[in-house]
């Protein structure tokens, strides 16, 4: 007996991992699938010859070389952040748009407090990332209280926000940190760095550790502490949780600034840790909304953002290496946007379930 | 008025307008959309297509009016996407916008690669004319009118129709109806489905056409980039306008407005950074939404699925 409710458990447990990483998997599948044929299409291939490109190329440029490895581990870490930072609003029922918007203002808070000179090294490196807390979390409460006091869309206030975000930090780069002759603000000083594990000349540093540890936090955040009940219960169904008690405008607001947070932390990460100064944006640094991918295939969960993260990581740092096979790079990105195409349709599957369940009712 | 005066109010009206008019395509594609129910962040998205493809039909038959074509074509395929997952699929409507905004941005380069064999931007095509003789002739507003493309006398024009289509038309109830509360129309007969596919298509070649307009309309070429956040102002006007055709109207004027602002003040040496002129339309938006609209409210099934026969 005993015995049979163990087995059941695990067979119970089996099944929920399926159902949580088989459509990520063939959305994945799909989604390669598809790119092939792009490349045949631009390289007049066949199947073959351009599933072998293909895949030989990413392989290579993720994974294949140390150097390109190590690219890949530098273009994962601020991934993990913006992923986390949407995946708690997500569980909130909020969409976070500005994450972009956020980790930007991170990225100025670090190069802005990164430039103080006379703080010794571990405490300059500590004020860095504080500050892309409070920067990012601050650009996050704006739209947070609009949502919750006023009722304003999330949505379109916080991509207002990102278009903000990025000309006040062209401000800040432009002119009072500007380093002469160059796009970019001055160098941060070497207190003020995130340490390279490898050498001091290959990019990959403790913010991809950083973010990892960040990741099994939320995940106790979100589990097994009261606001993280809170957050979540807003999410399953704001009304309901309103009637237990839970007061949803207070917590939705919380969940903006701790995403926020996330999102200025991963931007000061950057900043400390990988590029080490602050570039004049012409456009968007594109992290922000590649988080909103890797959130939703990583199912909004914290271990699921760690792997997903690593997937978006490894195509955007192949892209470079594509091109040396001659291969557009914008096939990555095409792959991208199908994987999540496939995600938000994974209504699909559920339908499909569903179906099963109504042909085995008819039949019984 | 003195006549330099008058110039520069003649060249703000017609920056104006010029500036609004891709704002007011997608703008109203996103009433029409929400009207029956549909929320289509993917706007964007598709006003990249319809830039792309307006250029891509203009450079292959060196016609630009065949290049609008192209454009509402691909903005309607773009739009198709989004209908199935979230009309038949059921998929989170803003996760749908979103994905079709990376697939479509991505897809668009991957095409420029493709067609025109380089990266950031295509070679300069035929641009549509600007009807300047004629609208030259008209007494007093001629010297303005002469200032505009066609693409602006079109989007003034498409708001009228669609005002007239939704508010006085059995077409237009049944699709306000459907927005409003799907079961009851369902009830009567009217295929949600069937009216649902049709608004999110057409909300696509409007914004293919808004995409055009900036491709085809302000420059004779397309940029990476270009689109820059005017499906997202769309979205913006559409809620400011509180989806109506002429409140969104109204709205992207307003956004229309902010931006020729900024090139006209940026003459007047005032000591403001320009980056204080970059933010302005998107701070006034959101000032808009949060104090003076107050409370604006969408169609009441907007964003949800419907299944036809479920309780």
């Amino acid at each position: 007996m005993v015995n049979n409710t163990a087995k059941i458990d695990i067979k119970k447990g089996l099944k929920s991992a399926q159902d949580v990483l088989l459509f990520p998997l063939i959305a994945i599948v799909f989604a390669l699938f598809v790119a092939v044929f792009f490349v045949m299409w631009a390289k007049n291939m066949g199947f073959f010859e351009g599933a072998a490109t293909l895949f030989s190329a990413i392989w290579e440029g993720t994974f294949g070389k140390r150097a390109n490895f190590i690219e890949t581990l530098v273009a994962v870490t601020p991934l993990i952040f913006t992923g986390l930072a949407h995946a708690v609003a997500f569980r909130t029922g909020l969409f976070n748009i500005g994450v972009e918007g956020q980790f930007i203002m991170g990225m100025l808070a670090a190069a802005l407090i990164g430039l103080i000179p006379g703080i010794p090294a571990p405490i300059h490196v500590i004020l860095v990332l504080l500050g892309g807390v409070i920067f990012g979390a601050i650009w996050a409460a704006i739209p947070g209280y609009l949502k919750a006091k006023v009722g304003t869309n999330e949505v379109v206030n916080t991509i207002m926000m990102n278009f903000i975000a990025m000309n006040v930090s062209n401000y800040f780069v432009k002119g009072p940190i500007h380093r002469e002759g160059s796009a970019s603000s001055k160098m941060i000083l070497e207190s003020a760095k995130l340490y390279r594990f490898l050498s001091p000349s290959e990019r990959v540093n403790v913010g991809l550790f950083i973010g990892i540890v960040l990741a099994i936090l939320i995940y106790f955040l979100l589990w097994k502490t009261t606001i993280g009940y809170e957050i979540r219960a807003v999410g399953l169904n704001m009304f309901a949780a309103e009637y237990g008690g839970i007061n949803s405008k207070k917590n939705i607001i919380l969940a903006m600034v701790i995403s926020g947070a996330i999102a200025g932390l991963g931007g000061a990460a950057h900043v400390a840790g990988t590029i080490h100064k602050a570039h004049q944006l012409v456009g968007f640094t594109n992290y922000g909304f590649d988080g909103i991918a890797v959130a939703l295939l990583g199912k909004s969960h914290p271990i699921g953002v760690l792997f997903s993260s690593v997937l978006f990581g490894g195509l955007n740092s192949s892209a470079r290496i594509l091109q040396k096979f001659r291969i557009p790079k914008q096939i990555v990105y095409i792959i991208q946007g199908i994987i999540i195409i496939f995600v938000a349709a994974d209504y699909i599957y559920k339908w499909i379930v569903q179906k099963r369940k109504k042909e085995a009712i008819k039949n019984a | 008025m003195h006549s330099v005066t008058l110039g520069i109010l003649v060249s703000l009206i017609a920056a104006t307008l010029r500036l609004a008019t891709p704002i007011i395509f997608a703008a109203l594609g996103g009433v029409i959309s929400e009207r029956s129910g549909v929320v289509n962040i993917g706007l964007e998205g598709i006003m990249i297509a319809g830039a792309f493809f307006g250029v891509l039909g203009s450079h292959l038959t060196k016609n630009a009016w065949i290049g609008i074509i192209f454009a509402i074509v691909a903005g309607m395929i773009i739009a198709l996407i989004h209908a199935v997952l979230s009309i038949n699929l059921k998929a989170d409507q803003v996760i749908s916008g979103v994905s079709i905004n990376i697939f479509s941005a991505a897809l668009m380069s991957f095409l420029l690669f493709k067609f025109f064999n380089r990266d950031g931007q295509t070679d300069g095509v035929t641009q549509l004319s600007y009807p300047k003789e004629f609208m030259g002739s008209i007494p007093v507003l001629g010297n303005l009118l002469k200032e505009l493309n066609w693409f602006v006398f079109i989007a003034f024009g498409l708001a009228l129709i669609l005002h007239l289509m939704l508010y006085y038309t059995p077409l237009g109830l049944r699709i306000r109806s459907v927005g409003e509360h799907p079961k009851a129309a369902d009830t009567l007969g009217i295929n949600v489905y069937k009216i649902r596919y049709l608004c999110v298509l057409l909300s696509g070649a409007f914004a293919g056409i808004g995409g055009a307009a900036l491709s085809l309309g302000a420059t004779n070429l397309f940029r990476e980039g270009m689109v820059s956040g005017k499906g997202f102002i769309a979205l913006a006007a559409m809620i400011f306008g509180n989806w109506k055709p002429f409140g969104a109207l109204a709205a992207s004027l307003l956004f229309g407005f902010a931006e020729a602002f900024r090139i006209v003040a940026q003459g007047f040496g005032w000591k403001v950074p320009d980056e204080v002129y970059y933010s302005f339309p998107y701070i006034l938006t959101m000032l808009m939404l949060a104090g003076f609209v107050g409370k604006t409210t969408p169609p009441a099934a907007d964003g949800v699925p419907y299944t036809k026969g479920e309780r």
